[in-house]
C-alpha cells in the first residue's frame, strides 16, 4: 500500500510526539509511526526530570552556561540559547496540557538539584517524569486526531532527486510493507544504547533512525561522544537515575570512603557525568571498587524522602538484586546511557537533506556537545521536537506531491523477502549483538585509545561480513520479530562504525571522549565537530563543522 | 540455575483447528511447547523467554523493551494469572518443576505472546483521556494547584497501560464493552485533575451503563495491577463523586441505594425488592425481561423466601446508619 501524508515523523516518544503535535496545529496532515505503541517508547523511562530556569533566583543565561560548560564547550551556543530561552514555555505548556508536575508550598512548580546544574532547576512528577510526559502527549495527540501507525517498522527512507519523501514500513500485526509517502519526514527514532552492552537503554534503542538518514546521505555530527551514566545497576545495566543524589545520594568505594571529594570537591556527587563515571573508573581500575562497581547510598535519606521521591529505583534494587536501599548501598557502575552525536540538524530540526528533519535523541543540533546534563534531553526533546514540527510543516506545504513510489516499495519487498529466505549458516542476530556490544563497551567506552578503537574498528568490520551471513530464524508474516532484530542489528552496526571512525578522528579529551593517548582538550586544533557521511559503500568519509561560540569564550571546566 | 517453562504458541496465519478456548476456539491451533533455560536465581520469566528467543526458537514472539516493569509491553498470563513477565521472578512462579506462559485468553490473540491490545486502547480512547483545561489558562504561568492535589493523580499516572487489569477483568469477560478498570482509572485521573473543567460532564458519562457501575469489585485489578494503581479504588472515587454530583438515575446507583436501604431496614439482603429497585420500579420490561431467570432459580431451589425477616439487634445497624451520616441517616 502507498499512504500519503504531508509530514510523518518516524518515532513516537517524546520527540516524535511533541513534533507530530505541532505539525498538526500547523493544519497539515501528519502522521507519527513507532515500531512500538508510543507509549512503550523509552522516553517513558527517564525518571528524573526535565530542566528549565523558571524560578526568580534563576534565569535562561545562567541554565545555557551550565549546558555548555557541561558540554566541555562543543555545544552550539546559539542553539544552547534557543533551547534554555524557551524552556519555561515549553514546561509551562505541558503543565497546561495536564502534567502533573511536583508543586511547592504555594502550589507553583517546585524543582530538585541535578548533576552539573548550579541552581535547582528540574521539574519533575516523582521519579517517574518521563512517563508522564509521554503519555500527556499521548493523550494530546489522540485529543488532536493525528494518525499513528503503531508497531510499525522503518525498514528504508525513500529519497527523491535528493530530498526525503518517505519511509517503507512493516505492518507488524500483518507483515506487509507499505511506503508513507510525504512531503517531509521528521526522523524522531530516539537513541542507539543497544550498540552497547549493558546499557540503561531499552531493547529497542537500536539507532534506527541515524543510521537510515546516515545510509540515504545526511551527515551525523558528535557521533563519538557516547554518555556514560554514573548509576547504573550492577548486571542489569538499568538506570540509578540522578535524582538519587540530587535528593542527596553517597558514592562511596569499597573503604566506604565518598571518593568525590578527591575529585569534585565543590560539586562532589552531583559533578557531571562525564566527571563522576571517569572518578568511578579510576577507583575501581584503582582496585578501590567491589566487582567493578562502587557504591550508591541512600541510607540517610530516609524512608520518607526515598519512599516517596524515589520509590522506582528502590523497587529496582530490590527486585533485580535483592537490596533494600533503605538499609543497604547498592552496587552500581558507570553504563552506556545516551548518545549525545546524531544526525546533524540547524536550530529548525532542518537536517542537510531536502524534506528530512530530526529531533530528540536521533539529532545532533548540537545542545549538548560533548556531554549532556541531566534532564537536558527531555528539554530537548520537547524544544526541538516543537521547532521541527513547526518547521516541516511549512516546508512540506510547498513540495509538490507525489505519484512516484511503487518501484521502490517493490525493491524493498525484493529485498526483505530475499533476506527471509537466506538459509542458516550458524551465525545469528543474537551472537553477533553480544559480540558488538560487549566490544564496544570494553573498546570504546570511558576511556579510549588509539589501540583500543582500531581493534574495534577491525572488529566491526569483521561483525559486517559476519552480518551478511546472518539467517532470518522465524519464516511466518506475523509479528515476526526476528525479522526485525536482524534488519536492527544492521543499522547498529553501522551506527557502531560511525562512532569508531568519529572517536579515532578526535585526537583529543573533550567531554565524554577520554583519550589516554591524548588526555588533555585542545582548543586550539579541535573546538569543532566531527561530521561524518556515509560513502558510496567505502569508508565514511569525514570533515568538520565550527563550533557556534556567542557570549562564553572556552575556560578550564571544573566542578 | 536450570528452569523450565511451558509458552503457549500460536500464530494467526495457521489454519484454524481445535485447542483456543472460548471465544476464539476457532481460531488456529494453539499448542504448548517446553524450553529449558539455564539462568541464575534472580532471573525473571522474561529472561527465561529471551534466552529462547535468541539462542532457542527465534519464532517466539514476545513484547518487551525496558525489561523492568516501565514500558508495559509485557504482560501476559503466567500460570494462569495476568502479570508482567519482566518482573516475576522464575523462582517465584515455578510450580510443579515449571512455568506456564500464555497470551491471555481474554484478549484476541495474534502470534505466541502477543495479544490484540486494540480492545484497551480503544476503552482508553473513549474516556476522553485528556485535560480538558479550566478558562482561563493562566498566561505563561502555571496552574495554581496544591501537591496534594497533583500525588492524588499520581496513582494513575503510574499506569504503564500493560493492560493486566483488563485481561482478568471479570466484568470485561461476560461484557466486552464494560470500559475497564485501566480506562475507568484513567478516567478518574482526569475527573479529579483540579485542572479539569469537565468534571459534570465527565461524571455524567462514566455513570452510563458499561461504566463505573458495572465493575463488580472482583479484586481481581487491585491484585493484578504491577504499579499499585489499584483501579478499583479509582472507580469506587468516581461512583462517590458522581452520586454527589446528583447522577443517582442509573441502575448502578438505585442498586446501591436498595442495597443499603435493605440492610438497614431488615439487617440484611432483600433480593426480591433488589432487582425491581435496580431497574427501576417502572422499568417493566427490564423487569419481565429478568423472569425467566427468576424461573430457574426457583426451579432450582434458590429463589430467596417470599417473606423477609428481620434479624435481631436491627438497632445496632441502625445505629451505624446513623453514624455514617448521608442519605441513610
Ligand atoms: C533510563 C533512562 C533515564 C533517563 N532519564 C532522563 C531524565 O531524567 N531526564 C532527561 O532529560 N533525559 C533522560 N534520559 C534521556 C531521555 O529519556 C531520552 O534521550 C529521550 O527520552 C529520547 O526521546 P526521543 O523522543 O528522542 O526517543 P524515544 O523516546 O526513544 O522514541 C523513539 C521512537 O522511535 C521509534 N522507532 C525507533 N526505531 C524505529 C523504526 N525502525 N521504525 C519505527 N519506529 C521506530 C520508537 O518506537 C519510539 O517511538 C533518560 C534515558 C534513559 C535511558
Ligand atoms: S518489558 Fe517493559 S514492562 Fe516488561
Amino acid at each position: 500500500m502507498i499512504l500519503d501524508h504531508d509530514v510523518v515523523v518516524l518515532g513516537a516518544g517524546l520527540a516524535g510526539m511533541r513534533a507530530a503535535l505541532e505539525a498538526a496545529r500547523a493544519g497539515v496532515k501528519v502522521a507519527v509511526v513507532s515500531k512500538v505503541h508510543p507509549v512503550r517508547s523509552h522516553s517513558g523511562a527517564a525518571q528524573g526530570g526535565i530542566n528549565a530556569a523558571i524560578g526568580k533566583d534563576d534565569s535562561w543565561e545562567i541554565h545555557a552556561f551550565d549546558t555548555i560548560k557541561g558540554s566541555d564547550y562543543l555545544a552550539d551556543q546559539d542553539a544552547v540559547e534557543i533551547m534554555a530561552s524557551e524552556a519555561p514555555r515549553d514546561i509551562i505548556e505541558l503543565e497546561h496540557m495536564g502534567v502533573t508536575f511536583f508543586r511547592d508550598d504555594q502550589g507553583k512548580l517546585g524543582t530538585r538539584a541535578f548533576g552539573g546544574a548550579s541552581k535547582a532547576r528540574t521539574y519533575f512528577v516523582g521519579d517517574i517524569t518521563g512517563q508522564a510526559l509521554l503519555y500527556t502527549l499521548y493523550d494530546q495527540i489522540l485529543k488532536a486526531g493525528v494518525q499513528i501507525y503503531e508497531e510499525w517498522f522503518a525498514t528504508a527512507l525513500y529519497t527523491v532527486e535528493g530530498a526525503c519523501r518517505g519511509a517503507v514500513c512493516i505492518d507488524m500485526l500483518s507483515g506487509e510493507l507499505h511506503l508513507l509517502r510525504a512531503g517531509a519526514i521528521i526522523m524522531a527514532s530516539g537513541g542507539c544504547g543497544r550498540v552497547y552492552e549493558p546499557s540503561t537503554n531499552a531493547l529497542i534503542c537500536t539507532g534506527d533512525g541515524i543510521a537510515l538518514a546516515y545510509r540515504v546521505g545526511a551527515p551525523l555530527m558528535d557521533m563519538e561522544m557516547v554518555q556514560y551514566h554514573p548509576t547504573t545497576l550492577k548486571g542489569s545495566g538499568f538506570l540509578m537515575t540522578e535524582a538519587a543524589r540530587g535528593e542527596g545520594a553517597y558514592l562511596l568505594n569499597a573503604s566506604g570512603e565518598r571518593f568525590m571529594q578527591r575529585y569534585a570537591p565543590k560539586m562532589m556527587e552531583l559533578a557531571s557525568r562525564d566527571v563522576v563515571s571517569r572518578s568511578e573508573t579510576i577507583e575501581i581500575a584503582e582496585g578501590r571498587g567491589v566487582d567493578d562497581c562502587v557504591f550508591l547510598d541512600l541510607r540517610h535519606l530516609g524512608p520518607e524522602v526515598v519512599m516517596r521521591k524515589l520509590p522506582q529505583i528502590h523497587e529496582m534494587a530490590l527486585d533485580f538484586l535483592g537490596i533494600d536501599m533503605l538499609t543497604t548501598p547498592v552496587p552500581v557502575r558507570p553504563g552506556m546511557h545516551y548518545i549525545m552525536g546524531g544526525i546533524k540538524t540547524d536550530a529548525t530540526g532542518a537536517t542537510a537533506m531536502p524534506g528530512m528533519y530530526a529531533a530528540g535523541e536521533c539529532a545532533c543540533v548540537s545542545v549538548h556537545g560533548g556531554n549532556r546534563l541531566g534532564a537536558n534531553s527531555l528539554l530537548d526533546t520537547l524544544v526541538f521536537g516543537r521547532r521541527s514540527g513547526a518547521a516541516s510543516a511549512n516546508y512540506a506545504r510547498q513540495v509538490q506531491p507525489l505519484t512516484s513510489g511503487e518501484d521502490f516499495l517493490r525493491s524493498e519487498q525484493v529485498r526483505i523477502a530475499a533476506l527471509l529466505e537466506r538459509p542458516y549458516e550458524g551465525e545469528t542476530h543474537a551472537r553477533l549483538r553480544l559480540e558488538l556490544g560487549t566490544m564496544m563497551d570494553r573498546n570504546v567506552g570511558v576511556y579510549r585509545d588509539e589501540a583500543g578503537l582500531q581493534a574495534a574498528l577491525q572488529t566491526i568490520q569483521q561483525l559486517k561480513q559476519r552480518y551478511q551471513h546472518v539467517a532470518v530464524g522465524d519464516k511466518s508474516r506475523v509479528y515476526n520479530q526476528a525479522l526485525t532484530f536482524v534488519l536492527e542489528l544492521g543499522y547498529m552496526l553501522d551506527i557502531a562504525e560511525t562512532i569508531v571512525y568519529s572517536a579515532l578522528t578526535r585526537t583529543e579529551s573533550r567531554g565524554a571522549q577520554s583519550r589516554t593517548d591524548f588526555p588533555k582538550r585542545n582548543d586550539a586544533e579541535w573546538l569543532k565537530h566531527v561530521v561524518i557521511h556515509s560513502h558510496d559503500g567505502q569508508a565514511p568519509a569525514i570533515d568538520f563543522s565550527p563550533v557556534s561560540i556567542t557570549k562564553w569564550p572556552p575556560q578550564e571546566r571544573t566542578y | 540455575m536450570k528452569w523450565t517453562i511451558v509458552v503457549g504458541r500460536y500464530d494467526k496465519d495457521q489454519p484454524a483447528g481445535s485447542g483456543y478456548p472460548p471465544p476464539f476456539e476457532s481460531a488456529a491451533a494453539k499448542r504448548y511447547q517446553t524450553f529449558e533455560v539455564d539462568l541464575p536465581e534472580h532471573a525473571m520469566v522474561l529472561d527465561a523467554l529471551i534466552q529462547v528467543r535468541e539462542y532457542q526458537d527465534e519464532s517466539l514472539a514476545v513484547r518487551c523493551a525496558c525489561r523492568s516493569a516501565i514500558c508495559g509491553s509485557c504482560a501476559m498470563w503466567i500460570n494462569g494469572h495476568a502479570n508482567l513477565a519482566c518482573t516475576s521472578k522464575l523462582r517465584d512462579f515455578t510450580v510443579d518443576g515449571k512455568v506456564t506462559v500464555e497470551s491471555p485468553p481474554s484478549m484476541p490473540p495474534i502470534r505466541d505472546l502477543v495479544c490484540d491490545m486494540t480492545p484497551f486502547w480503544q476503552k482508553n480512547r473513549q474516556v476522553r483521556p485528556w485535560l480538558e483545561g479550566k478558562e482561563p489558562v493562566p498566561a505563561g504561568e502555571e496552574y495554581r494547584v496544591p501537591n496534594a492535589a497533583m500525588e492524588n493523580l499520581i496513582q494513575e499516572v503510574g499506569c504503564i497501560s500493560c493492560g493486566a487489569c483488563l485481561m482478568d477483568c471479570e466484568s470485561f469477560a461476560v461484557n466486552q464493552n464494560f470500559l475497564g478498570p485501566a480506562a475507568l482509572a484513567k478516567a478518574y485521573r482526569y475527573t479529579a485533575d483540579p485542572r479539569d473543567a469537565e468534571t459534570r460532564d465527565r461524571l455524567k458519562t462514566y455513570s452510563e451503563p458499561d461504566g463505573v457501575w458495572d465493575c463488580t469489585h472482583c479484586y481481581e485489578c487491585v491484585q493484578q495491577c504491577p504499579k499499585g494503581v489499584a483501579p478499583l479504588e479509582q472507580i469506587l472515587k468516581l461512583r462517590r463523586m458522581a452520586v454527589e454530583e446528583g447522577f443517582t438515575n442509573n441502575a448502578g446507583t438505585r442498586h446501591a441505594y436498595a442495597f443499603a436501604e435493605s440492610v438497614k431496614d431488615s439487617g440484611r439482603l432483600n433480593e426480591l425488592t433488589l432487582m425491581p429497585k435496580s431497574f427501576g420500579l417502572l422499568n417493566i420490561r427490564a423487569q419481565l425481561q429478568s423472569l425467566p431467570a427468576a424461573f430457574n432459580m426457583a426451579r432450582a431451589g434458590k429463589l430467596p423466601p417470599l417473606i423477609h425477616k428481620k434479624i435481631p439487634g436491627l438497632a445496632r445497624i441502625k445505629s451505624i446508619f446513623a453514624k455514617v451520616g448521608g442519605k441513610f441517616k
